[in-house]
């Protein structure tokens, strides 16, 4: 029986990837490796203000000073931060005024990915920025957007038309001091996106951010920063690809978020980056810092993710609970799958009085996966009132692959109410046969099964993706079962 | 419909069934009754193509094909249905989503289009009063939470739903309560027709008092040992299996 299972397990764990593709395309690169010098360059090279070159450099020498961290549950290879090329831009006019300025390449690259950057063609009610190795290439429905008093371009452009609201809000919630990656972002960050949605306004469309890494050797640097000011609603929505290479690359960014008086943010992540081959050849590296501050009272911000690519994924989307009455959620579903490797989580920093969190997180680990919930709830002394509710799922496929949990509680209120619950289940030879038995194939069993286990997170994503997110789920466990 | 010719299979190496023929035709329901450990699962199991029993000899004919050659899920969708002795759980994935997946890949085999939303509720509405099953159970992960009898009655109701050429009721009827045991029955003499045929697997006598078997078939020890018309069951009932037994070790050691 348990070799039915393995042979189940074989079968379904072997789908491909979709997205593995690379395009050739020109590109404008600096040299290989790391030093004050490549800081400069990269500063220079977007023509920055000196206070950035001084947060970059400040962020550097802190970085200089920092080991990788070693606490995660993951086995990760040495990394020669020197071996990178820390910028490598589609080589395109200094500031394109329309899409006829962009390499018709590149347009053929995100059309291949489904996401036009013709605004006629695109899903009506989305606005993406699209971000190749390190620029912004395009920002969708600027004007549309802009006459509601929204701003949303990349962040070069933010920091060049926005400069106060970008200096006034930079680093706030994720300093540079915070991590090794996040100093390491902060030192070398080529561009993003940045949102600005003015009071009182409800953000009449999805925003959202590509990333793409295409070109070889590079890593992937970027922030986005998000500010909801009183009042205000926006959903946001980030995806990403990557080509399929034997070598390993680095991505390592900084979501930060302001939400301040009763403004809800709702960010949603469907990651898919290359998760490397059947033997655990290549892949991305996710090592991704990503916050979000409930400054103001009645605020909401609200996490979903679903985590389906990368070799490894280091990330814990976090919310610092400041403002009274504020909320924060976490819902997540990761798959690992073949030998890719997950450590994720999320942290929820009770601060305000009366403030709300809830997690949920499914993990899914097939093949030799690794899986690993890692969760802190933290209630401060005089944070009155807060609750929390955490629910931590494990679903394995075989028994190669591996599931752990490491929640952390720490609370320092007498009124705090902190619920934890965690499950851990196993995808068995019965219940695929039983389908089988019904007619239904190993595949659409195991598809049906995930889905029913993942649904309570997919039907947290903006509709029009819950249905790609559903698709995506399938195919990176297909062949995990049979 | 349904020939086997001396079939043997194994279970981890141990061979269950020693040698099995038996043939059924259409509209014919065929009881096989037997003392536990007999192998009458096994030979349910072989029949629906379940990898843990190992065919070691023999062969089976279904419509004319080679049915051991078929995955179990073609198998189903050429009309095989297997009625579990223990009907498994599937949490998170609710019975509307799990049938609506089973009848499309049935009708797909048989190039129909999928079903509408509505006339498949419609089909569920009306398959879910023939075996008297609570509605909400709809709603419900497969299996999951139910008792013991609403499980057995999920069963017949799945029948109900893909219309199987040929049923396998594996111990139906073992702890059902008598309303329960009567509501399986009526589903299943309700389903039948002169072009479908079933093979009920029971230990005990009782269900066939409410679904009459043409044939019945006493299974000792991997092997048929007995071949009768329905008055087999009753006196199965009356004297027990030892009668049996003993016949089956006098003729060994003669």
């Amino acid at each position: 029986m348990v070799k039915d299972q393995d042979k189940i397990i074989t079968d379904v764990t072997s789908g491909d990837y979709k997205y593995g593709f690379y395009s050739d395309i020109e590109a404008e690169q600096i040299p290989k490796g790391l030093n004050e010098n490549i800081v400069r360059t990269i500063s220079k090279k977007k023509n920055e203000p000196e206070w950035l070159l001084e947060f970059r450099l400040k962020s550097f020498r802190h970085w200089q000073t920092l080991k990788m961290p070693q606490w995660a549950n993951l086995k990760i290879p040495p990394i020669d931060y020197q071996d990178i090329i820390y910028y490598s831009a589609p080589r395109q006019k200094a500031s394109p005024e329309s899409l006829d300025d962009i390499d018709p390449e590149l347009k053929r690259t995100f059309d291949k990915l489904g996401i036009p950057l013709e605004e006629q063609k695109h899903l009506t009610g989305v606005a993406v920025d699209a971000v190749m190795d390190s620029i912004s290439v395009k920002t969708t429905f600027r004007e549309t957007l802009a006459e509601s008093g929204i701003i949303f371009c990349s962040f070069s452009d933010a920091v060049k038309e926005y400069p106060d609201l970008v200096k006034r809000y930079l680093g706030t919630v994720v300093p540079y001091t915070d991590n090794f990656f996040a100093s390491l972002n902060s030192a070398v960050f080529s561009d993003g996106s940045f949102c600005y949605i003015p009071k009182g306004v409800r953000c009449p469309m999805e925003l959202s951010t590509y990333f793409r890494i295409n070109a070889a050797n590079t890593g992937q640097f970027e922030r986005t920063l998000l500010v909801a000011d009183e009042e205000s609603y926006v959903s946001y929505l980030e995806g990403c690809t990557a080509p399929m290479r034997d070598e390993n690359q680095l991505h390592a960014a900084i979501v930060e978020i302001i939400a301040e008086n009763n403004a809800e943010v709702k960010y949603s992540t469907v990651q898919n980056w290359y998760p490397g081959d059947k033997n655990g050849k290549g892949g991305i590296f996710n090592f991704v810092t990503k916050r979000g501050l409930c400054r103001g009272e009645n605020s909401k911000i609200s996490w979903t993710q679903i985590e389906t690519g990368s070799a490894i994924t280091w990330k814990y989307p976090s919310c610092i609970l400041k403002g009274d009455n504020s909320t924060g959620e976490f819902y997540s579903v990761a798959v690992t799958n073949n030998y890719q490797q997950a450590d994720t989580g999320t942290k929820m920093i009770h601060i305000g009085k009366n403030t709300k969190s809830t997690i949920v997180s499914k993990g899914i680990s097939a093949g030799h996966g690794q899986n690993s919930y890692r969760g802190l709830v933290k209630v401060v002394k005089n944070a009155t009132g807060a609750r929390n509710f955490s629910q931590c799922d494990s679903l394995l496929l075989g028994d190669k692959c591996g599931a752990h949990t490491f929640p952390y509680i720490e609370v320092d209120n007498q009124t705090a109410i902190v619920e934890h619950e965690a499950t851990t289940s196993k995808i068995g030879e019965d219940q695929i046969f039983y389908c089988n038995q019904r007619g239904i194939s190993t595949e659409d069993a195991v598809a049906l099964i995930v889905n029913g286990y993942a649904r309570e997170v997919i039907n947290k994503l903006p509709m029009e993706f819950a249905v790609e997110a559903q698709k995506l789920l399938e195919i990176s466990l297909e062949g995990s079962v049979g | 419909m349904l020939v086997i010719k001396n079939l043997q299979a194994e279970i981890n190496g141990k061979l269950i069934l020693k040698g099995i023929s038996l043939e059924v035709k259409a509209g014919e329901i065929h009881a096989i009754m037997g003392p536990n450990g007999s192998g009458k699962s096994t030979l349910a199991a072989v029949l629906a193509g379940r990898e843990l029993a190992k065919v070691t000899e023999g062969t089976v004919t279904y419509l004319g094909k080679n049915l051991l050659d078929m995955p179990p899920e073609d198998r189903s969708k050429e009309g095989i249905f297997l009625g579990f002795q223990y009907p498994i759980e599937i949490p998170g994935v609710s019975m509307v989503n799990f049938m609506k997946t089973a009848v499309n890949e049935h009708r797909k085999h048989k190039g129909l289009e999928p079903l509408s939303a509505s006339d498949f509720l419609k089909m569920m509405r009306e398959k879910k009063e023939l075996v008297e099953i609570d509605s909400k159970l709809a709603n419900r992960s497969v299996n999951e939470g139910f008792s013991g009898g609403e499980k057995k009655k999920n069963e017949i109701f799945q029948m109900a739903m893909l219309e199987p050429k040929l049923a396998i009721l594996d111990e139906t009827d073992s702890g059902l309560d008598i309303d329960a045991l009567r509501i399986v029955a009526n589903g299943v003499n309700r389903l039948k027709r002169p072009d479908n045929a079933a093979i009920v697997i029971t230990h005990y006598q009782r269900l066939l008092d409410y679904i009459i078997p043409d044939v019945v078939h006493v299974l000792y020890d991997g092997r048929i040992v007995k071949t009768s018309g329905k008055e087999l069951a009753l006196e199965l009932e009356e004297k027990g299996y030892d009668w049996i037994k003993q016949d089956v070790e006098k003729k060994d050691l003669s």
